[in-house]
């Protein structure tokens, strides 16, 4: 089976189990859409490749948001369609659902966007997305030498704490 | 059953660390007055003491919004409200005060009555014209900065120059807007 590392060299990544190991594949971007970390678990079809990908991705997430706020029905606001937001406007959505996945999506004021993609049946992971911006937090801006703005990476910033209790969260939630 | 993750953040990071405040105070003291030796002119230290403070607030925000759990705030009124109460408690221990505000709601001072960064500090002749805390200004700066808020951040009175307080004025220059940040053709 073949394993998208994207930006970064990952280690062994654990073998996907199907009772164990929900969690499919996540993402961190930041406010630029600069892919800060790129995790797989278990994802059987590649079809891009890692750029694309990461793109496609944050572009979908960026569409979504500024759709879901232009047609919230409680808001008193007729912006136009694509008109960029200022924050602080806006509903925003936090997950969708197909027969094969679910996509849970948590973005901070700052602009650092967690995306998670986990088995349909999951249920609500605001929570867990909010754990798991604690541990970005924890592990990685306040690592000194984590430069801001730049792909969490093994080999610049030893950010390999981070990596493993993110693995070992993955693979608690049920 | 699979075993369950814990339903918040709070379970393990609860407990915010706290420092003795004379080590807090006396590890700046020292960080300025070596600024103060290897770059002996008292612009450059307040630029450096600025650019580092910057450096900071681009990482404490996050630090910030995760532990605090605050969501968008809706106008730059709210925003400072909140890095009065909430941030500048939760790093510093002490609550500040806004007042100030202009008529357009974009300018407002940040007063802080209590400075943990000044105990024991006294400036002497050689160095008027530093501000000591400008560390706080770039801090302030830097977080707006990354919710897209462009400020510009002055002090207005300084305790260590003789005023009853720490008055720290911040002006809204501009809201940046997210935009799409992938060019078309590529």
């Amino acid at each position: 089976m073949q394993f998208f590392a994207g930006t970064e060299i990952s280690p062994s990544l654990p073998a996907a189990t199907a009772s164990g190991n929900n969690g499919h594949m996540m993402y961190v971007f930041n406010r630029d859409g600069i892919c800060l970390l790129y995790r797989e678990w278990n994802r059987p079809l590649h079809t891009l490749n890692a750029q694309q990908d990461h793109k496609l991705m944050f572009g979908l997430l960026f569409s979504l948001k500024s759709l879901t706020a232009k047609m919230d029905p409680t808001s008193v606001e007729k912006g136009n369609l694509g008109v960029p937001q200022l924050p602080g406007q806006g509903c925003s959505f936090h997950s969708f659902r197909t027969n094969t996945y679910k996509l849970s999506f948590m973005e901070s004021p700052s602009g650092i966007k967690l995306i998670l993609i986990t088995h349909p049946r999951t249920g609500d992971l605001r929570e867990s997305l909010k754990y798991i911006y604690n541990l970005y937090v924890e592990y990685v801006v306040k690592n000194p030498p984590y430069t801001p703005r730049t792909p969490i990476s093994n080999f610049l910033c030893m950010c390999e704490l981070f990596n493993t209790a993110l693995d070992q969260y993955v693979r608690s939630i049920s | 059953m699979p075993p369950v993750g814990p339903r918040s953040g709070d379970a393990i990071f609860a407990n915010i660390e706290r420092v003795n405040a004379e080590l807090f105070t006396l590890t700046y003291g020292a960080i300025v007055r070596q600024l103060l030796t290897d770059l002996e002119e008292v612009e450059e230290v307040n630029k450096q003491l600025d650019q580092m403070g910057y450096n900071i607030g681009i990482r404490l925000i996050d630090e910030f919004l995760a532990k605090s759990n605050v969501s968008r705030c809706v106008d730059f009124k709210e925003t400072a409200e909140v890095i009065a109460k909430v941030g500048f408690k939760m790093f510093l221990g002490v609550t500040a005060s806004v007042t100030n505000w202009d008529a357009d709601g974009t300018c407002c001072s940040i007063v802080l009555e209590d400075n943990p960064l000044v105990d024991f500090v006294e400036l002497p002749d050689t160095c008027q014209g530093l501000y000591y805390c400008n560390i706080l200004s770039g801090v302030v700066r830097g977080a707006l900065e990354m919710v897209s808020m462009k400020t510009e951040i002055s002090w207005i009175r300084d305790m260590l120059r003789g005023d009853d307080a720490f008055e720290l004025q911040v002006k809204l220059l501009k809201q940046v807007p997210e935009e799409y940040p992938y060019k078309d053709d590529e």
